[in-house]
């Protein structure tokens, strides 16, 4: 328990993706079964113990703790289970600290009359830091921002595996994952089967240099404004996976229960909408319905969802990821008309056989629900990743607003003595009849290294207000900001939001009276 | 209980003995002022006559420039400050020269904690239990959860994070009077003998140190090195440059904090620490209440910080105690 404790500890400090990977791949690789496959399905939130609720923490420090003395501690501290493991007063054990697998079954085994007092037992065994990390993993609360991929990515570096065969062959295996360490670590380990209805890995595409295609060797399809999905059925259940291996299926039951066939596949996930001709609604609408776990119906009659399918790479149990994309294609074609129409569609190809008129319908796309246009090599399999020469991404030139910094924050690691992270806005009425600026989106990228220090030092020396880490800065710098599209937001006073906005140049030659305004970018929202 | 003894008496600027006309640690310039050390929540400059140990006179000097009337007092000695009150000072370790202000009339004793903590220190002398009737005591760390860790453990993650990463520095954000010399002077006391380099504002105050027959071992400032050279190193700095765009002149500084509020995590994630070190030079709640039980005074005046939990703890305990209200107290730069 302590090396895990010691773990969770230095995640929490740790902001970088990759130090993150390298922190749990050794102790992945250093740690033995079944500990080290407890812990990682602890820190990728697959662990539940029914007995032990969020109320149950507070009523095991209160058998040892005067109330007042731990709620003022709470309110400081301002967390439930960080402040139980720093009050906890420990009584003596002559056991040692548990190993985490003992925790696990420990708790696993506890009922609602025996968790207070197997709990403090637990806790009499360990150290702060411990008592932390027991308490984290009782409550399944440990929010260190640890995904299932980075997960996988880190199991993946530990043992020399490449990520998209983990990633093949996790889903569907099960805490504390022993045949997936057998194979990463004894020579004779297997690889676990294959579920064919386990989550596969996404086929991904690469970005495209204009014209560098043979054209007739591609198929080309708009590129959809949604959520990447994956539907995997079994005839009577359905999962629905996003890009990064998460379930989503509780977020769109709509969509789990319309789908009744046998089959894996993969499509956009779409809201239903009045904004694009009644065919999709934005990615801001969609935004409300993901990250929930429940939806309320009121959510499904506002943004209902439907899912443009595009490949099929598993039918009725037989595995078609190493079949040409023309052949899943046509059966995909064949296997949609067993699908309610209101819940899934086609998505289109479209027939052009020359750049012109490709580059005029990339372009065109603002208008409608698409980003840009997908290219897909007639002859390619499904492999997961990003593979060079199958998959192309042809995105929309982005749209741009003159805006006025407002605000700079600083950024995080190697940019933590930088303001990098950049508020600007538009005015609401040229500011010479009264117009005011309103924040209208954020950006930290999108300037280059010399281009940062300029702007760090202009926002030391041109600093109105602070707000602790926040700095208010003079309303007298341009930034040209370039963004893929904007919505109607209702979370924003200006009631816009951005998609991927970033600073594409540094305006000093021109006054910030003449940035845009916010009605110029309300006739941008797509 | 009453406001004060007719004697002694709490005000919101400090510790007042009316009928001598002399302040404890006051907030605002004064005519005469005992101080108990040199922290600027504690030590204000520009008062008439001040009394205090020669290190704390010599840091005043050196953070606020020469006072007028300085007197200097030793540990243990008694001064008369007329009309039968009478001043002891005696060690407090929290930081050099730090001292409790024991005062005396008619048989009455009032200890002043100031700041204090009961771990030894290498860098001053250890605080020196004194029976009194009343305890004026700090409650910097007055809440139950906060329990210092050895600072050997501490310690340990420091030289540890040092090893790993031999390709950046490590920063340790730590107070410039007290908490800097002593970290360094504990790193020596392990056998640390490499260079340990410091941030501009840290030069005088640990020259300070050193002249007061504190070792620092070899010291060197961060402006005299090359930036390659500061790899694998430590560098120390007050807790206000961390982040700040001094740091630039760091190979990619791992950025620590020695501190007691370390103790709670999001403290530290909030100023983007990656490695906090929960080291302080005030008693933790352990110490704040074993320490009121061991002296055992009749009443127990609680200021500095969290009094809430602490008087709770004493009428737990059927210790009659009270907060007092001081202004301008609070840990400075650890917050």
């Amino acid at each position: 328990m302590e090396r895990f404790a010691a773990l969770l500890d230095r995640l929490i400090y740790t902001r970088s993706r990759n130090d993150k990977i390298a922190l749990v791949a050794a102790y992945l690789r250093e740690t033995p079964d079944p500990d080290r496959g407890w812990a990682l399905a602890a820190l990728t939130s697959g662990l539940n113990f029914p007995a032990v609720k969020a109320s149950t923490i507070r009523d095991v420090v209160a058998t040892r703790v005067d109330p007042l003395l731990y709620s003022l501690s709470r309110d400081f501290v301002g967390d439930t289970a960080e402040t139980a493991s720093l009050i906890w007063p420990r009584q003596p054990s002559d056991k040692p600290p548990p190993t985490v697998s003992e925790a696990v079954e420990t708790m696993a085994g506890m009922s609602r009359s025996t968790v207070i007092a197997e709990l403090s037992r637990l806790l009499d065994r360990l150290e702060a830091d411990g008592r932390f990390a027991l308490l984290k993993m009782a409550t399944g609360a440990l929010r260190i921002g640890l995904s299932g991929r980075l997960a996988r990515t880190a199991f993946a570096r530990a043992f020399n595996l490449d990520v998209d065969e983990v990633e093949e062959h996790w889903h569907g295996a099960k805490p504390p994952y022993a045949d997936l360490f057998a194979w990463a670590t004894t020579p004779e380990g297997q690889k676990p089967a294959i579920d064919p209805l386990a989550f596969k890995p996404f086929m991904l595409a690469h970005p495209l240099e204009e014209g560098s295609l043979d054209l007739k060797a591609f198929a080309v399809e708009w590129k959809w404004d949604g959520i990447r999905i994956q539907l995997i059925g079994d005839g009577s259940s359905t999962k629905l996976f996003s890009r990064g291996g998460e379930e989503i299926s509780g977020a769109f039951p709509e969509i789990a229960s319309a789908y009744n066939i046998r089959a894996v596949m993969d499509g956009e996930l779409l809201v239903r909408g009045d904004v694009q001709g009644g065919e999709a609604g934005s990615f801001n609408a969609l935004q409300q319905r993901l990250g929930r776990k429940k939806v309320t119906s009121a959510m499904l009659d506002e943004f209902p969802a439907f899912v443009r399918l595009y490949d099929l790479l598993v039918e009725d149990g037989d595995d078609l990821r190493a079949l040409p994309w023309m052949q899943r294609r046509a059966r995909l074609e064949r296997a949609i008309v067993q699908l309610p129409p209101d819940r899934f569609d086609l998505s289109q190809v479209i027939e052009a056989s020359d750049w012109e008129t490709l580059v005029q319908l990339r372009d065109d796309a603002r208008t409608q629900a698409y980003e840009g246009l997908m290219f897909k090599r007639r002859d390619s399999i499904y492999s997961g990743g990003r593979k060079v020469g199958l998959w192309y991404k042809w995105k929309r030139q982005p749209l741009a607003a003159d805006c006025v910094l407002m605000y700079a924050q600083r950024g995080s690691g190697k940019r933590s003595s930088y303001y990098s992270d950049y508020t600007f806005g538009c005015w609401t009425a040229p500011p010479d009849q009264g117009g005011e600026l309103l924040p209208v989106g954020k950006a930290y990228f999108g300037f280059t290294d010399e281009e940062l220090k300029w702007l760090d030092a202009y926002v030391r020396k041109h600093t109105a207000n602070r707000f602790g880490p926040v700095r208010e800065v003079e309303k007298t710098l341009v930034l040209e900001v370039a963004f893929d599209s904007i919505h109607l937001s209702k979370r924003h006073k200006s009631g816009l939001a951005m998609r991927f906005p970033r600073i594409a140049r540094i305006r000093t030659d021109k006054p910030a009276e003449e940035a845009n305004l916010i009605a110029d970018l309300m006739a941008m929202v797509s | 209980m009453s406001n004060g003894l007719g004697w002694l008496r709490a005000e919101k600027q400090g510790i007042y003995l009316p009928e001598v006309d002399c302040w404890i640690d006051p907030s605002i310039p004064v005519g005469k002022a005992l101080v108990t050390h040199g922290h600027a929540d504690h030590a204000r400059g520009g008062h008439g006559h001040v009394m205090a140990t020669a290190p704390t006179l010599a840091i005043m000097a050196l953070r606020y420039g020469e006072q007028s009337s300085p007197r200097p007092v030793d540990y243990g000695d008694t001064v008369s400050l007329g009309d039968g009150i009478t001043a002891t000072f005696l060690p407090a370790g929290h930081v050099l020269g730090s001292a409790q202000i024991l005062l005396e009339r008619a048989g009455e004793r009032v200890i002043v904690t100031g700041d204090y903590k009961r771990r030894p220190d290498p860098t001053c002398a250890p605080f020196e239990p004194t029976p009194c009737d009343i305890l004026i005591t700090e409650a910097t760390f007055g809440l139950p959860v906060f329990v210092h860790p050895p600072i050997a453990l501490e310690l340990d993650k420091l030289v540890g994070a040092l090893v790993e990463r031999q390709d950046r520095c490590v920063l340790v954000g730590a107070y410039a009077l007290g908490k800097a010399q002593r970290i360094i002077a504990e790193l020596r006391a392990r056998g640390f003998s490499d260079t340990i380099y410091l941030h501009g504002a840290m030069e005088k105050m640990c020259a300070l140190y050193e002249a007061h027959g504190v070792p620092l071992g070899p010291l060197a400032l961060v402006a005299d090195t090359p930036l390659d050279d500061l790899r694998g190193k430590i560098v120390i700095c007050p807790p206000s440059a961390l982040g700040d765009r001094w740091t630039r002149r760091l190979p990619d500084p791992l950025q620590a904090f020695a501190s007691g509020w370390m103790r709670v995590r999001q403290r530290g994630v909030q100023r983007a620490i990656e490695l906090p070190l929960v080291i302080s030079d005030h008693a933790d709640w352990e110490e704040l209440t074993s320490t009121i039980v061991e002296l055992a005074p009749q009443e127990t005046w609680i200021t500095h910080g969290r009094e809430d939990a602490l008087v709770h703890w004493c009428g737990l305990h059927q210790i009659r105690a009270r907060a007092l209200d001081l202004v301008g107290y609070d840990d400075e730069d650890e917050n």
